[in-house]
């Protein structure tokens, strides 16, 4: 019964990772209808970003957070102004694949600038590990369900009170629509884009401790984080947090109860299972209501 | 206009050749004998370039050594050196080009198992010497009479660690291994050899390469109650093993593979590092070997050279190629460029010391190194010391 919790405590350590990477797939798909491919690499300049800010230049962590999460949502802007707005067609499937590419730019641009070796950062804290009946929680783990939870808390905040945040909205549900009633939509792709790149880089940044960076450390967690994303149902921001700490306990699980080889089976048969059932999700409602 | 561009152009041309011209006039001292072609196959980038980067560097810088001195026989030596990228499939391509286009006496590499077993029947069939720079044990068993390696077994590193743990009467072994080639062949030898050494596997749990977290692996291992751990895999796994098992405060002794023998991992593990014991070749730990040790003097000349040349720290992996050219220097001379006559003599070979060990080849042995190429060592305050 111990080994349970321990079981549960690392996948929810996991699972708000991809929390907050799903949250930046369902993001810039409620702005753009666009799935990002380039996510996982947002999270990967997110983690390498800190290793430099932190262990290159020995910033205070507070700012280097801050100017790696500006940076990053910088990498992501420029990436929509000039990849994706210059597409005289914008047909899903090719912007999709420009995503693809993205990724592999982004991916090989990393690996010249921070070479092929991975690094390791400082925990946020230097706390011990804390004990829970048998089990124990790192304190990185609090500040990993801490950040995710304050993050997504912003993000409500951002789409319910804020006027850039409904602008957003309005544009999710009908673009032409809100661009007649002279919301620029094209700077609301752009702002989803910085957020949703921010996003990553924040996801990168809090695993950076508890785990090794690379350049090459972004293609499975992208594509975990997607997954949870559909698992919880494209689109929907509390479906994403859902799906993402869903899929972390029972990959956990998995390991746990079935064997370490099952890790990853486990999580993709339960998506394929999820989606033959359920085909928009667990939380994905009618395409209208998305948030 | 276009009378002055016509003029630049010719005027560019002109001094390209001049300089070209000039370059290879300085490049080519007066070599009595023909060129002797050696081609090397190096998975210089990719996931496995941490291996082919160094590797092609000491050959090279092996080869111009043996060219300062004057060549073999009056021979130049001539490195034709292509990257696998650790692609099976241009692995066997690079084979093929160096064989028919290049014609090259002998092959040094590729870098990693699979590759290796990729170009085996290439090389086979042209009949020429293949001495790879990789550690699996299906490459020279069973014996194939053109293939070599300069890797030591993972038999050797896992005999090594179970000699280690029988001396310190662990009975109960749990094992957690990456899952790729490498984990996959470690794991094979860890449980094939267990009987032999009196231990008993407990616990037998596998992460994926990339994996971030593996406490629940740890956690379902501490339910079986090991006397120790040994994880097999390389940077930067073994490194979140060594951390998670701080994290879940287990003191069980963890013990590591060669995988994992460089300054990265200590970098990467910082203070969980600690206390980790695990084989490796001894260039770790050369200047702690005692003077008595033969290959002593090898390894400070190979790593004063090594980082000399290239100013960066030293690993074993490099080793694999300087020691093959070194073989294959041996057995090149009075060869007069025939390959049956260079095979022969690397067979013949024996008690050549290099970087990895003492090679004793025979025509059952392709590979040459015994126990002693391996020594234990173990992490304190963040640098190695020698187990005894």
């Amino acid at each position: 019964m111990n080994e349970l919790l321990q079981y549960i405590f690392a996948g929810i350590t996991n699972g708000a990772i991809y929390a907050i990477i799903a949250l930046g797939f369902t993001m810039l798909y409620n702005a753009t209808e666009l799935i990002n491919f380039a996510q996982g690499e947002f999270v990967m300049l997110g983690a390498l970003g800190l290793v430099s800010l932190r262990t290159g230049l020995h910033w205070p962590l507070p700012v280097a957070f801050a100017v790696t999460v500006l940076g990053v949502s910088a990498v992501g802007m420029v990436l929509e102004r000039l990849a994706i707005r210059t597409v005289r067609k914008p047909h899903p499937i090719v912007l999709v694949i420009i995503t693809v590419g993205a990724s592999i730019l982004l991916r090989g641009l990393a690996m010249l600038g921070w070479g092929k070796d991975s690094f390791s950062v400082p925990y946020f804290s230097k706390h011990p590990p804390i004990q829970v009946s048998e089990a124990t929680i790192l304190p990185q783990s609090l500040w990993i369900v801490g950040i995710v939870l304050l993050t997504v808390g912003v993000l409500q905040f951002f789409y319910k009170r804020t006027l850039a945040g409904k602008a957003m909205h309005a544009c999710a549900i009908n673009k032409k629509a809100a661009s007649l009633l002279g919301i620029p939509s094209e700077r609301m792709v752009l702002l989803a884009f910085a957020i949703s790149a921010a996003l990553g880089a924040v996801g990168g940044m809090i695993i950076a401790p508890i785990t090794m960076c690379s350049y090459d450390m972004g293609t499975l967690l992208g594509l975990k984080g997607f997954c949870a994303a559909m698992l919880g149902g494209l689109g929907s921001s509390f479906g994403a947090v859902l799906g993402g700490f869903l899929l972390g306990i029972l990959e956990s699980l998995g390991i746990g109860f079935f064997s370490s080889s099952l890790k990853e089976p486990t999580a993709f048969l339960l998506l394929l299972l999820i989606l033959y059932i359920r085909p928009s999700g667990l939380l994905g409602a009618k395409a209208v209501k998305r948030f | 206009m276009r009378h002055r561009e016509a003029m630049l152009k010719t005027t560019l041309r002109i001094t390209l050749l001049v300089l070209m011209v000039g370059g290879l006039l300085v490049a080519t001292p007066c070599w009595s004998q023909e060129t002797y072609k050696i081609g090397g196959i190096f998975s210089v980038t990719g996931a496995q370039s941490f291996l082919g980067d160094p590797e092609k560097k000491s050959l090279e810088m092996a080869i111009d050594a043996i060219n300062a001195k004057g060549g073999i026989d009056g021979h130049r030596l001539e490195a034709i050196i292509y990257d696998d990228e650790g692609d099976p499939t241009k692995a066997v391509n690079a084979a093929t080009r160096l064989i028919s286009k290049d014609n090259v006496l002998a092959i040094i590499g590729p870098s990693a198992t699979p590759t290796t077993l990729a170009i085996i029947p290439v090389v086979e069939e042209a009949k020429v010497p293949l001495i790879s720079c990789a550690a699996g044990i299906k490459i020279t068993e069973p014996v194939k009479p053109w293939v070599f390696k300069t890797a030591q077994n993972d038999v050797l590193a896992v005999a090594a660690i179970y000699n280690t743990m029988q001396k310190k009467e662990v009975k109960k072994v749990g094992i957690l291994t990456v899952a790729n080639a490498f984990g996959e062949s470690g794991k094979e030898q860890l449980l094939a050899q267990a009987p032999k050494f009196g231990m008993e596997i407990v616990a037998n749990e596998s992460f994926d390469a990339k994996d971030t977290d593996m406490t629940a692996q740890l956690t379902k291992m501490r339910t079986t109650k090991p006397d120790a751990i040994i994880c097999w895999g390389t940077n930067p796994g073994p490194a979140v093993v060594a951390k998670n098992m701080r994290q879940l405060n287990m003191d069980i002794p963890l013990y590591q593979s060669h995988g994992v023998a460089s300054g990265k991992f200590i970098e990467l593990a910082g203070e969980a590092a600690d206390g980790i014991v695990l084989p490796t070749g001894k260039i770790l730990v050369a200047t702690l070997l005692p003077e008595t040790d033969a290959q002593r003097p090898v390894l400070l000349s190979y790593i004063k050279d090594f980082e000399g040349r290239y100013s960066m720290p030293v690993s074993g992996f490099g080793g694999y190629a300087y020691d093959a050219m070194g073989i294959l220097e041996k057995a090149l001379k009075g060869s007069g460029g025939n390959r049956e006559k260079i095979r022969e003599g690397i067979e013949k070979l024996t008690g050549y010391v290099g970087v990895s060990g003492t090679f004793n080849f025979s025509p059952q042995d392709h590979n040459g190194l015994g126990s002693d190429a391996f020594v234990m060592v173990q992490i304190s305050n963040g640098t190695w010391q020698l187990l005894r």
